[in-house]
């Protein structure tokens, strides 16, 4: 048992290709986070404009975003574009899939907490002379972030878990060099080993999060 | 041929050297070309099916676990509630695809031979039972201690003031974010397809590679559009719905 899920020598054997995903995982992470936070900022910024030209596509977006898988998604782009001439790569389609996807959901943890900000904040800041632009940055965005910030870290945890997908595409991150030692291997302990690492890179945010879903629980009261 | 040894190889791109669309109506044959479209109708059929019902089950199982783990762990047994807490962490922490990859590569190794959609099933609702505990754990911390004592002075068991007074208002707490998780994991159906899984995904790529075309790809789209965006506006309605009470 111990030598077919935790066999040292196969974990020392991959240590190498195992590290070098690792790095391609957290490179990604670093890559898509703020891909997904740029675009969903732009999308909550949008959407305080009222205008129903603005507003409802920009929900449908939004919605249109949040019902696809996101590995629906990565297939589509990967697959679909070489036939319309496109070839941007896996790295590539990774990128576009994950704007898309989490851009989506990112807009619409940001947009909630700008609509928690007070109206009147928002008026004061204007009446002291600063630009509409202005306000949003120093006086609307910071309380907003504020207010959602469990979301936004939960939301961050969600994105980096969901990176895995792209060893669907031969991207070399973790799940991917895993499967490669395991195929080579016919032994399941890199995919094990690959499960540890997660947990032991997430488990503190995890740790982090349900203290700050308990409170914003029990605040909504 | 598994859905991952289709995509999941380097020279996959080497096949598209030649094709390069310019027109519009080229456009069309390539990505809505109905005589494609209309062959593989019934295989996008199947497998939409297939992720309704594999959907369904997750969600069932996966939030009635989540709900028996935390009721089970406001009895309050030291232990217990840390192997709760451990279970729970341990299915936030992991993707949902490291899941299911090892479940269905590690079983064989330790006797069993999995299916794909036992894998899936169990892997989702493992992963849905972990958030749904943590919400409904959540929900239920957030009645008042006094609510409790109240209850049991009144000579109601521990069962009943669980079952009439704590649970319905700690469900109508939980109701907004659980719904979005379930929604959440629920799109994780299309993981399935990793493991040569029948459903929507796997059915729309292996009718692309069959036909070397991609219009079974936007049924596959429009299948997924059908099935999810009534529930995200849905989600979006219980949202609304129960925010007024903030």
């Amino acid at each position: 048992m111990i030598d077919t899920f935790f066999n040292t020598g196969i974990i020392v054997a991959a240590w190498p290709i195992l590290l070098q995903g690792l790095l391609t995982t957290v490179e990604l992470s670093l890559l898509v986070v703020p891909l997904g936070v740029v675009g969903g900022a732009a999308i909550a910024v949008l959407s305080t404009v009222r205008h129903p030209w603005v507003r409802w596509p920009l929900i449908a977006w939004v919605d249109f975003f949040r019902a696809f898988p996101p590995l629906v998604l990565l297939i589509f782009l990967y697959a679909g574009l070489p036939f319309a001439g496109l070839q941007i790569g896996a790295f590539g389609c990774v990128a576009i899939g994950f704007f898309l996807n989490t851009g989506a959901y990112y807009g619409e943890i940001l947009r909630a907490g700008i609509e928690s900000v007070p109206a009147g904040q928002n008026e004061a800041a204007r009446s002291t002379g600063l630009s509409r632009l202005q306000t949003m940055a120093f006086v609307v965005l910071p309380q907003a972030v504020r207010n959602v910030l469990p979301d936004l870290v939960s939301n961050t945890l969600e994105v980096v878990k969901l990176t895995s997908i792209a060893s669907v595409v031969a991207l070399p991150e973790l799940l991917y060099q895993a499967r490669q030692a395991q195929s080579v291997t016919y032994n399941p302990t890199p995919i094990v080993a690959v499960a540890f690492i997660y947990f032991l890179l997430l488990w503190p945010v995890v740790r982090l999060l349900s203290r700050l879903e308990n409170r914003a629980i029990a605040g909504r009261r | 041929m598994t859905f991952w040894d289709r995509f999941a190889d380097t020279t996959f791109w080497d096949r598209f050297a030649n094709t390069t669309s310019t027109s519009w109506d080229r456009f069309a044959d390539t990505f809505l070309n109905t005589a494609v479209m209309a062959k593989y109708l019934p295989d996008i059929i199947d497998g939409f099916c297939l992720t309704v019902w594999l959907a369904a089950l997750v969600v069932v199982t996966g939030i009635a676990a989540g709900l028996l783990l935390a009721v089970v762990r406001s009895l309050g047994v030291r232990p217990l509630n840390w192997l709760i807490i451990f279970i729970v962490d341990l299915f936030r922490a992991l993707p949902p695809l490291v899941v299911i990859v090892l479940l269905y590569f590690g079983l064989p190794s330790a006797g069993f031979l999995p299916n794909a959609f036992a894998t899936t099933w169990a892997s989702l609702s493992l992963v849905l039972m972990a958030f749904a505990e943590e919400i409904f754990w959540a929900g239920i911390t957030a009645v008042p201690r006094g609510q409790w004592e109240a209850s049991r002075s009144t000579g109601l068991t521990f069962w009943q003031t669980l079952n009439s007074v704590v649970l319905p208002q700690a469900i109508r707490l939980t109701i907004p974010p659980l719904t979005n998780r379930t929604i959440a994991i629920t799109k994780g159906t299309a993981l399935g397809s990793v493991i040569g899984l029948s459903e929507i995904l796997s059915q729309a790529s292996s009718a692309m590679s069959l036909s070397f075309n991609p219009s079974p790809l936007m049924l596959g789209a429009a299948a997924y559009l059908i099935l999810f965006l009534p529930v995200v506006v849905l989600g979006r309605w219980i949202e609304t719905r129960f925010a007024w009470h903030r």
